[in-house]
């Protein structure tokens, strides 16, 4: 048994391999541009501001099939953008683990942009307003008041983002194919499998790997979380 | 050392207000509401005004005018909030460290151990502010705007949020701190007793108003009298020296021209000049010196004015020759079958044991006053 589930073969090793690139990519990239969407919701007020609320939340609603093909036709190679992108900047994502990274960093998005615009508007106003008056201006403020308190937040946001990524199938597979090698995650490599006669000793394996990294995510993440809440116990 | 004239409306309320303060500690004084915080975020430049100047230390920080607006972090402003205010994520050194390391070496004026020392918060260094007690964070909050080297401190009710206790401890430190580093302090406080001990010139708000400012016993004298609201708000303020101490008895002896008061426990060396804070339900009224009782402070006088309305209470101000008023609170009736009117002798009663050293604050000249103070416990 220990055979079936250690000994994967360099396929299914490059599939679990780019599962966790694919998912550290879409959080790494997520990150910044959840921080900045999450205070523009919390602190700002713009025309368009729900709007935007909405538009940072649809992958949430919609079918993610959807979300991948509205990705496949924006950014595909003849997409509006995607043709724009790849003829000036030379960045292409279609059918590239790019564009998995791309596709689950926005089907993360949403996920990350709740708990940081919640940590950011829990933060107490007038302690940047101390802050100020001891002389720290704006920038400065925000990187040693600001971010440090809204630190539950972001770490709460990268778990949910990086957990949503590693499992994403839907948009991922309809924008960018299941390529082995460039875009087969390990859920496409199950999908995969699941779909051949006699592939089911195989998605056992796989499913076995799929189980022992959620569990190692999970303990992962609630160790930081309970260390953040510890934190935050003491701001009390 | 500040001049301050701005005017701002925020919804409802409007501020239009003009005040100067020397070297020493200026006394924003009112019921809340009146303007003082807005007053202290204008001059911290947390507000914008919409129209006036601000000038600290010679240094233009607000002119509408002129269209000069230094913004906060620019203004070498410390202030000292009710709620302290410290960073949560930071240990109190940290926190105390915050303001200096943005003042520059060149502008850090303020000796971090003296004040560590002074405020006695040495050992509370390496915790975090949610393990500190209420009294401890208000000191490392004053510590951490005295350590941002600035050239006004403002303290916002520092004292609001502690009990008597800490209130007592925390504001010896901080006239501690006003003689040791020199540093000019705008003070605000619905306290007369804080006010008194502290302040050397009192600016009186009400309604986003002055109503009036000056040196304290003067600002504290009879016309600042209201009708009463509280009985017990009601204080005035008596200067005198001290005469000498009734050691066996811990009793001090306190010189005031209109007869000796005394008070338990001590007031400092002799001849020292001192604030004395009597509140207004303390005081006693009779028409002749009485004989045969246990009270020692009996102060000889006229009444000045009486207040009184249908209500059971009356207020009478007594004239001490010259010398300050005294309100005492008394009743109607009491007024009515002693047929107390104005310009009649009186002598006023002051239990000792009302009195102790919680009631005296050193500082400034001049004679005494009397007023009223609703918000006061």
């Amino acid at each position: 048994m220990d055979a079936v589930v250690f000994e994967l073969s360099p396929d299914e090793w490059t599939a679990v391999r780019l599962s966790l690139q694919i998912a550290l990519t879409a959080t790494a990239f997520s990150l910044p541009i959840g921080l900045l969407a999450g205070y523009a919701l919390a602190r700002w007020r713009f025309p368009g501001k729900m709007l935007l609320d909405g538009l940072i939340h649809l992958p949430l609603v919609l079918p993610p099939v959807v979300t991948g093909y509205i990705l496949l036709v924006l950014l595909g190679r003849r997409g509006v953008l995607g043709a724009f992108l790849a003829d000036y900047l030379g960045i292409i994502f279609s059918f590239r683990w790019t564009g998995a990274a791309l596709s689950c960093g926005v089907m993360g998005f949403p996920l990350m942009v709740r708990p940081i615009r919640l940590s950011i508007e829990a933060i107490d106003r007038r302690l940047e307003d101390a802050a100020g008056t001891l002389g720290a201006n704006g920038p400065w403020t925000f990187v040693l008041v600001t971010l440090p308190l809204a630190l539950p937040g972001l770490l709460v946001g990268s778990i949910l983002c990086f957990a949503k990524a590693l499992g994403e199938f839907g948009a991922t597979i309809t924008f960018v194919s299941n390529i082995p090698g460039e875009t087969q995650t390990l859920s496409a490599a199950i999908y995969t499998y699941t779909q051949v006669p006699g592939g089911d000793a195989n998605a056992w394996r796989l499913t076995a790997v799929a189980i022992v990294i959620a569990l190692l995510a999970l303990v992962a993440s609630e160790i930081v979380q309970r260390k953040a809440s510890r934190r935050l116990a003491q701001f009390e | 050392m500040i001049r301050f004239n701005a005017a701002i409306t925020l919804g409802a309320f409007r501020l239009d207000a003009a005040f100067e303060g020397d070297s020493g500690v200026v006394a924003l004084f009112g019921r809340s509401g009146a303007g003082k915080s807005v007053t202290i975020a204008l001059i911290a430049g947390l507000l914008r005004p919409d129209r006036g100047a601000i000038v600290v230390d010679g240094r233009v920080l607000v002119d509408t005018e002129k269209n000069i607006f230094v913004p906060k972090h620019a203004r070498r402003i410390g202030v000292v909030y009710q709620d302290a205010r410290l960073f949560p994520h930071l240990t109190v050194r940290q926190n105390l460290m915050f303001g200096r390391w943005f003042a520059g070496r060149a502008e850090q004026s303020v000796d971090f151990g003296a004040v560590v020392e002074t405020l006695g918060i040495g050992h509370l260094l390496s915790r975090r502010p949610g393990r500190l007690s209420g009294g401890e964070r208000q000191r490392v909050a004053i510590g951490r705007a005295l350590l941002s080297s600035p050239r006004l401190l403002l303290m916002d009710e520092p004292l609001a949020a502690l009990d008597d206790e800490r209130k007592r401890e925390v504001l010896s430190l901080i006239e501690r701190l006003r003689d040791a580093f020199k540093v000019p302090i705008v003070y605000v406080s619905h306290a007369v007793d804080e006010v008194a001990r502290l302040a050397s010139r009192v600016v009186v708000m009400d309604s986003g108003r002055v109503v009036a400012a000056g040196p304290v016993d003067e600002v504290f004298g009879p016309s600042q009298v209201h009708a009463g609201e509280n009985r017990f708000g009601r204080s005035s303020v008596l200067t005198g020296r001290v005469a000498g101490m009734r050691a066996g008895y811990g009793l001090t002896e306190i010189d005031h021209p209109s007869g000796a008061i005394w008070l338990a426990g001590p007031a400092g060396a002799v001849g020292r000049e001192v604030h004395i804070v009597v509140r207004a339900t303390d005081v006693t009224l009779a028409t002749t010196r009485p004989q045969d009782i246990s009270v020692r402070t009996i102060l000889a006088g006229t009444v000045g004015g009486i207040e009184k309305d249908d209500g059971p209470l009356a207020a009478v101000t007594v004239d001490l020759n010259g010398h300050g008023h005294l309100v005492a609170m008394t009743t109607r009736m009491a007024i009515d079958e002693l047929a107390l009117k104005p310009g009649d002798p009186v002598f006023a009663l002051i239990k000792t044991v009302a009195l102790d050293e919680r009631s005296i604050a050193p500082s400034g000249e001049g004679a005494g006053g009397s007023h009223d103070n609703g918000e006061r416990r």
